[in-house]
């Protein structure tokens, strides 16, 4: 186990280091720095601007820069925010939170959901809820999230005034407000953004769910329990649900990149505080560090997820355990 | 079925939308009082803000959103079979390493990798955009053909051609290639529906497909602005990526069952 777990760490610091390194190289060579807008402006002369540039190392051959990046990489120091004027890793870090609130959200949504749409289905397959739930899973896989997002905003911000358009909570009011209000405040911004990202996961989930479940079904312990006596309900639940959930489990590790993708695009639909919308706003405000150390993080956070699936589908699945 | 049809009348829409649109997408028709007018007769799907017909720009975009999946996914399947089938034939050292670099490009949220590039070559046009979806998209297929290779290795037809002593060249021309063919053009039609979603999403954001050009996914973001009073301009254009899209997966299921009966 120990050894398993050291080669896979090994195997996700490469991917990390790669995905460092072609960021790195993406950013520099493509045209335009940070003082590009500076310069454009008439308002700072040349001189202070060549001076910003001498001072943050951008006038130094590019491996300089590049080793210098990576030698920082390690300690932890991913760069300069220009925008916010403190470190890069500060201002990744501050939006954290907001974007794993909205993921834990969305997976507890498209787990819980997912897997109770694929039990419905399986249990009468070819019936008309199932045939109604997967054509709804078809549709909702094939939307974009974004205008999902976009749709809730107008249906149940705009029209009926229930839900909130937008933010993590309302600024204006937010201080003044006790304890248990201001979770409500919060949990009432959480409610669409979290919808619009769970709903597509779990269309994606109750396909596997249905399937795996279908495969269960038909297994021989399955009639044996149901000769035991058991009735349907308690041999489905009991032995074909637990059984199917196994393989769902893997779905957990995939969910990463789907999440963070999904992120960028809702937290921008509702100006969502997190990672995405930083994503977003660092890339049209060219502020390098910002950019890679966003996707240093996602792709740590990715293969960290990888690596927790795998570890939690030994812990479930005794027979994987050999493997490594 | 279903999914034949539809996705045949949208090639065809798209291919003759100069002919079948009523308006100019790009005709600023009336601003003074053809701002956000409701859809109606004359305008289908109503008017948005510079009061264009948005039926139009709905056509519009299909021709673009059609044009720019085709092309992606022609060349996104061409570099996914040809990595697919040197690492399956290769083995050993060559395949570990291909597949290695798979993995590494899975582990990369591809959304953030596409738009770091796209926002940082703004100029980079309709062609760059083709390219780059090509290049990020050819995982997928070149694990399915790496598969299908090495189960296509093992069976006797193969040993048999390599017996006669006919080199790879060949031996992947004439044997491997035209059994590939199913599991590619199923692979191909759904990954179409899939670049339509991710083109639709970096024109959201701004840098996919860029503004005059209608394109489904700025047209979303351009209704946004206006959801309390003219909710068809966000509507429309969304509804038309999600039958595009479910088309074209309902097509590639169909075509799987039809292509490859073991499947069924």
């Amino acid at each position: 186990m120990l050894r398993f777990i050291t080669v896979r760490l090994a195997h996700a610091a490469a991917i990390v280091f790669l995905v460092a390194t072609l960021t790195f190289f993406l950013l520099h060579l493509a045209p335009g720095d940070p003082f590009t807008t500076f310069s454009e402006t008439t308002l700072i002369s040349p001189e202070v601007v060549e001076q910003q540039r001498r001072n943050f190392g951008l006038d130094q051959p590019l491996y300089v820069q590049y080793a210098r990046y990576l030698g920082n990489l390690v300690q932890g120091d991913l760069g300069y925010s220009f925008r916010e004027h403190r470190p890069a890793a500060a201002a990744i870090a501050s939006r954290i939170p907001a974007t794993l609130t909205l993921a834990a959200a969305a997976l507890v949504i498209a787990f819980g959901l997912g897997i109770l749409m694929g039990a419905v289905q399986a249990a009468r397959p070819g019936s008309r809820t199932d045939d109604a739930l997967s054509v709804a899973a078809l549709g909702l896989y094939s939307m974009p999230v974004f205008w999902l997002g976009v749709m809730f905003l107008m249906l149940f911000g705009v029209k009926l005034g229930w839900l909130p358009v937008g933010g993590i909570v309302d600024e204006a009011i937010y201080s003044y407000l006790s304890p248990l209000r201001r979770l409500a405040n919060r949990l009432e911004h959480l409610v669409l953004p979290a919808m619009t990202l769970g709903l597509v996961g779990a269309a994606v989930v109750a396909r596997y769910q249905r399937a795996e479940l279908l495969d269960v079904v038909h297994q021989d312990f399955m009639r044996t329990a149901r000769a035991k006596g058991l009735s349907r309900t308690a041999v489905f639940v009991r032995h074909g649900l637990r059984n199917a959930l196994l393989p769902i489990v893997t779905l957990f590790g995939l969910f990463f990149p789907l999440l963070l993708s999904g992120a960028v695009l809702v937290e921008t639909v509702f100006a969502w505080p997190g990672m995405g919308k930083l994503a977003v706003d660092a890339i049209n405000g060219r502020d390098y560090f910002v950019v890679t150390g966003i996707a240093i993080v996602a792709a740590a956070m990715v293969v960290l997820g990888n690596l927790i699936a795998d570890l939690l589908y030994r812990v479930v699945d005794p027979r994987t355990r050999g493997e490594s | 079925m279903l999914g034949l049809v539809v996705v045949f009348v949208l090639c065809v829409a798209a291919a003759l939308a100069p002919w079948l649109v009523p308006y100019d997408p790009a005709a600023q028709l009336d601003l003074a009082s053809g701002q956000y007018l409701d859809p109606s007769v004359a305008h289908p799907f109503g008017t948005d803000f510079y009061s264009r017909d948005l039926f139009s720009r709905v056509l519009y975009g299909a021709r673009i959103s059609l044009t720019v999946a085709f092309l992606s996914v022609l060349l996104s399947v061409t570099i996914g079979t040809a990595v697919g089938l040197i690492a399956g034939l290769a083995g050993g050292a060559v395949d570990m390493v291909l597949m290695r670099l798979v993995d590494a490009a899975l582990a990369v949220p591809r959304l953030l990798l596409l738009i770091v590039v796209l926002a940082l070559w703004e100029g980079i046009g309709l062609w760059g955009l083709i390219l780059i979806l090509g290049l990020t998209s050819w995982i997928d297929a070149s694990r399915i053909v790496r598969g299908e290779i090495l189960s296509l290795k093992t069976r006797d037809f193969v040993t048999a051609a390599r017996a006669t002593g006919i080199g790879a060249r060949r031996l992947a021309w004439s044997h491997l290639l035209p059994n590939l063919a199913a599991p590619i053009i199923v692979t191909a039609t759904l990954g179409i529906g899939q670049i339509i979603l991710t083109e639709a999403a970096l024109s959201y954001l701004g840098i996919g497909v860029k503004p005059p050009m209608p394109s489904w996914g700025s047209m979303i973001a351009e209704g946004q602005q206006a959801l309390s009073n003219a909710p068809w301009v966000a509507t429309f254009p969304g509804l038309a990526i999600v039958v595009t899209v479910v088309a074209f997966s309902l097509l590639g299921d169909g075509l799987r069952d039809a292509l490859d009966p073991r499947s069924r």
